[in-house]
């Protein structure tokens, strides 16, 4: 055996970084905020894997300043791993040198940008993921060198309370920390007593207090003021043509207009068709605003948070009973966790796109904007793993046309996977396209792979206005794409439908119009929204909603 | 901004008129649209007259209308739009609910 080989060279070379950043530790783990672009100097060194912490909600946008304010001609070539590229100084960081490489989720305003960089040769771009699936890599062959993270508090020697908005933080901590990487942490404040402990001191190495509060968005918050009749009647349509028959008990629902609308005629039309309690009774879902009603109605029974949402706080802490709760009364929510529910603990997946193709591959790319997807990928697929069975899961599988074709004579469940969208988009844009723009997206950005969010295969219903197609019956392609004619109204993929094939569909029940479905299309108005405006969705809460500043215009 | 003025003419079998004298159903909010049914003895036809901002899209109105007039078997009904950028969806939805509401008066249901 070879006695000279080191086999402890990242823990040497942390505790070298560390040594280094000494001078800038007051106290414990606390580093002055005016120290932190000099800590980071010290601890980062050129070409490490880094991680800045922020998803679709909380962001670590102090670090994330301080880090696009090193010396490049000290710290380049970067690899960053991180969730999201959300703030201008996600992509500071790649225009001044500082960083090179990118692997991430999602990115949504720095979208353009991001395309931008990568046309212009700023930016090399590792892969675009779903978060589950760059988690798991950081476990594998991207380990984060440094993570940057954040939390409401920290106590001074190095406990931080993430509390509310736990999120991303311990999946992070996971894979830096035990793999001898470095962690640095801003919070709000800094405090003698945490009111829990989300993540132990000996996983944290640099404790911050911000100069000001993190950014969180409220990006699950829609007003209910803004949804349209189409969308009303295409969340009763969703109600009547997949809620009801499949009895869906356990699923997750988009960010979108289309789900909102159906969680805020749970309480109206869904009670109306007799589903309270046969569907919706348990979720992987953030807190979101527009559950109000419902749950106040006594449908739920459980739901468990990938984020927390702003003005959600004292809500859920006075409903312990339908979300996870600290011991000391405030939700924990974990994003990986519920990404894991997601995947395999739910029958259902249900959210909106922008474009949809004729075999039915969807993707929310554009020629010019490099997006990503977040988690939908993860939920908006039928978990191959998955092995317990559910109602839902069992009349899908037993529905769908192609099973024989590829597991012969065994039964199969399937997940339910829906895309919801009208024909047009604003501004006349058509949804159901002939290539979706993903093809020129990875042509422009030299990616190897269009990027899609869910695979034709994996996708059973789409819902328009002009009806459901009910892709997983099909028997072949070239079937499932005459379902896919027969719901896409006057684009020109739809202009295409033959009407003798749409009215032998319509009769094998693979394409459902309002009417077959029996809707009172004169009923779809905003009448049937349990809530019609933020307002009532506080009143519906008792007072405990505390909705931000912008939704407030009473 | 300028306003087209678009004119069409369906024609189906066994067409039957509605039942009302004329009726008026929607808002010309933003995204939406308003329509006058008025009954008229146009010889079996459906005259449908629409005042639209947007234009290039005489092709998608026509098929809009032209299946909503064979779907319902009308005739001897006059339409008349006004439209402020409402989608095919919207404008499908508004005619489906114009229609069902005008059978819901004329049959002294509710409203």
């Amino acid at each position: 055996m070879d006695n000279t080989k080191v086999w402890d060279t990242l823990l040497r070379d942390t505790n070298e970084r560390k040594k280094k950043a000494e001078q800038y530790v007051k106290e414990g783990k606390i580093v002055a905020a005016e120290d932190t672009v000099a800590l980071l100097e010290a601890v980062i060194k050129s070409g490490d894997k880094v991680n800045i912490e922020g998803n679709n909600q909380k962001q670590a946008d102090f670090l994330a300043e301080c880090l696009a304010k090193v010396d490049p001609e000290k710290i380049n070539n970067l690899h960053m791993v991180q969730s999201v590229v959300a703030l201008p100084s996600h992509l500071d960081i790649f225009e001044r040198g500082i960083a090179k490489k990118l692997d991430y989720s999602f990115s949504g305003p720095q979208a353009g940008r991001l395309a931008e960089y990568v046309t212009e040769g700023k930016l090399e771009l590792g892969a675009i993921h779903t978060y589950l699936e760059l988690f798991g890599r950081y476990f594998i062959d991207l380990p984060p060198k440094v993570a940057l993270v954040v939390g409401y508090e920290a106590d001074r020697e190095g406990n931080l309370f993430t509390g509310f908005n736990t999120e991303d933080t311990p999946v992070i901590l996971e894979a830096t920390k035990f793999k001898q990487g470095i962690v640095v942490a801003q919070v709000n404040k800094i405090v003698d007593k945490l009111p829990r402990v989300d993540i132990p001191a000996d996983w944290v190495d640099y404790v911050i207090e911000a100069p000001k509060p993190f950014y969180i968005e409220p990006l699950f918050t829609r007003d209910p003021a803004l949804i349209t009749d189409t969308q009303i009647l295409m969340a009763m349509m969703a109600l009547k043509g997949i809620y009801g028959p499949y009895e869906v008990q356990t699923l997750n629902h988009g960010v979108g207009f289309f789900t909102a609308a159906i969680e805020l005629i749970l309480p109206t039309y869904g009670e109306e068709l007799g589903l309270k309690g046969k569907c919706c009774s348990y979720f992987a879902l953030n807190p979101h605003p527009t559950m109000i009603p419902a749950i106040e109605s006594g449908w739920v029974k459980n739901i468990h948070c990938f984020g927390g949402e702003l003005g959600m706080e004292e809500y859920v802490m006075a409903r312990p009973d339908l979300f996870f709760i600290g011991p000391d009364g405030n939700l924990r929510s974990n994003r990986a966790f519920s990404q894991v529910a997601g995947l395999y603990a739910c029958d259902m997946f249900i959210g909106g796109t922008l474009q949809i193709d004729k075999y039915g591959n969807s993707s929310t790319a554009t020629a010019s904007r490099i997006a990503g997807f977040g988690g939908a990928p993860n939920m908006g697929c039928d978990a191959k793993g998955r092995r317990h069975p559910s109602g839902a899961w069992l009349k899908c599988g037993a529905e769908y046309g192609e099973r024989e074709k590829l597991v012969g004579n065994m039964p199969k469940g399937k997940g339910l996977v829906v895309q919801m969208q009208e024909t047009f988009r604003e501004k006349m844009a058509p949804t159901f396209v002939e290539e979706l723009d993903a093809w020129k997206l990875a042509k422009n950005a030299n990616l190897d792979l269009p990027p899609v969010m869910i695979y034709s295969d994996d996708l059973t219903h789409i819902v328009t206005e002009e009806g459901i197609a009910y892709l997983h019956k099909c028997e072949s392609m070239e079937q499932r794409m005459s379902a896919i004619k027969a719901v896409a109204g006057y684009t020109d993929i739809g202009l295409q439908a033959d009407e003798k094939e749409t009215k032998a569909l319509r009769e094998k029940k693979i394409v459902q119009t309002p009417e077959d479905l029996e809707i009172d299309v004169t009923r779809a108005n905003r009448s049937l929204l349990a809530a019609k405006n933020i307002r009532e969705l506080v009143e519906w809460s008792g007072g405990l909603y505390n909705p931000p500043a912008k939704f407030r215009n009473w | 901004m300028a306003l087209n003025e678009l004119q069409y003419e369906f024609k189906v079998d066994n067409p039957t008129t509605i039942l009302k004298e004329n009726y008026h159903y929607g808002v010309v909010g933003s995204g939406d649209m308003e329509v006058l049914m008025e009954k008229k003895d146009l010889g079996g036809a459906v005259k449908v007259k629409v005042v639209t901002p947007v234009s290039g899209f005489d092709k998608v109105w026509e098929r809009v209308l032209k299946k909503f007039v064979t779907e319902n078997s009308m005739g001897d009904v006059s339409l008349e739009i006004n439209d402020n950028n409402a989608t095919p969806v919207v404008v499908t939805m508004r005619l489906r609910q114009a229609l069902a509401e005008l059978v819901k008066e004329a049959e002294g249901g509710d409203k």
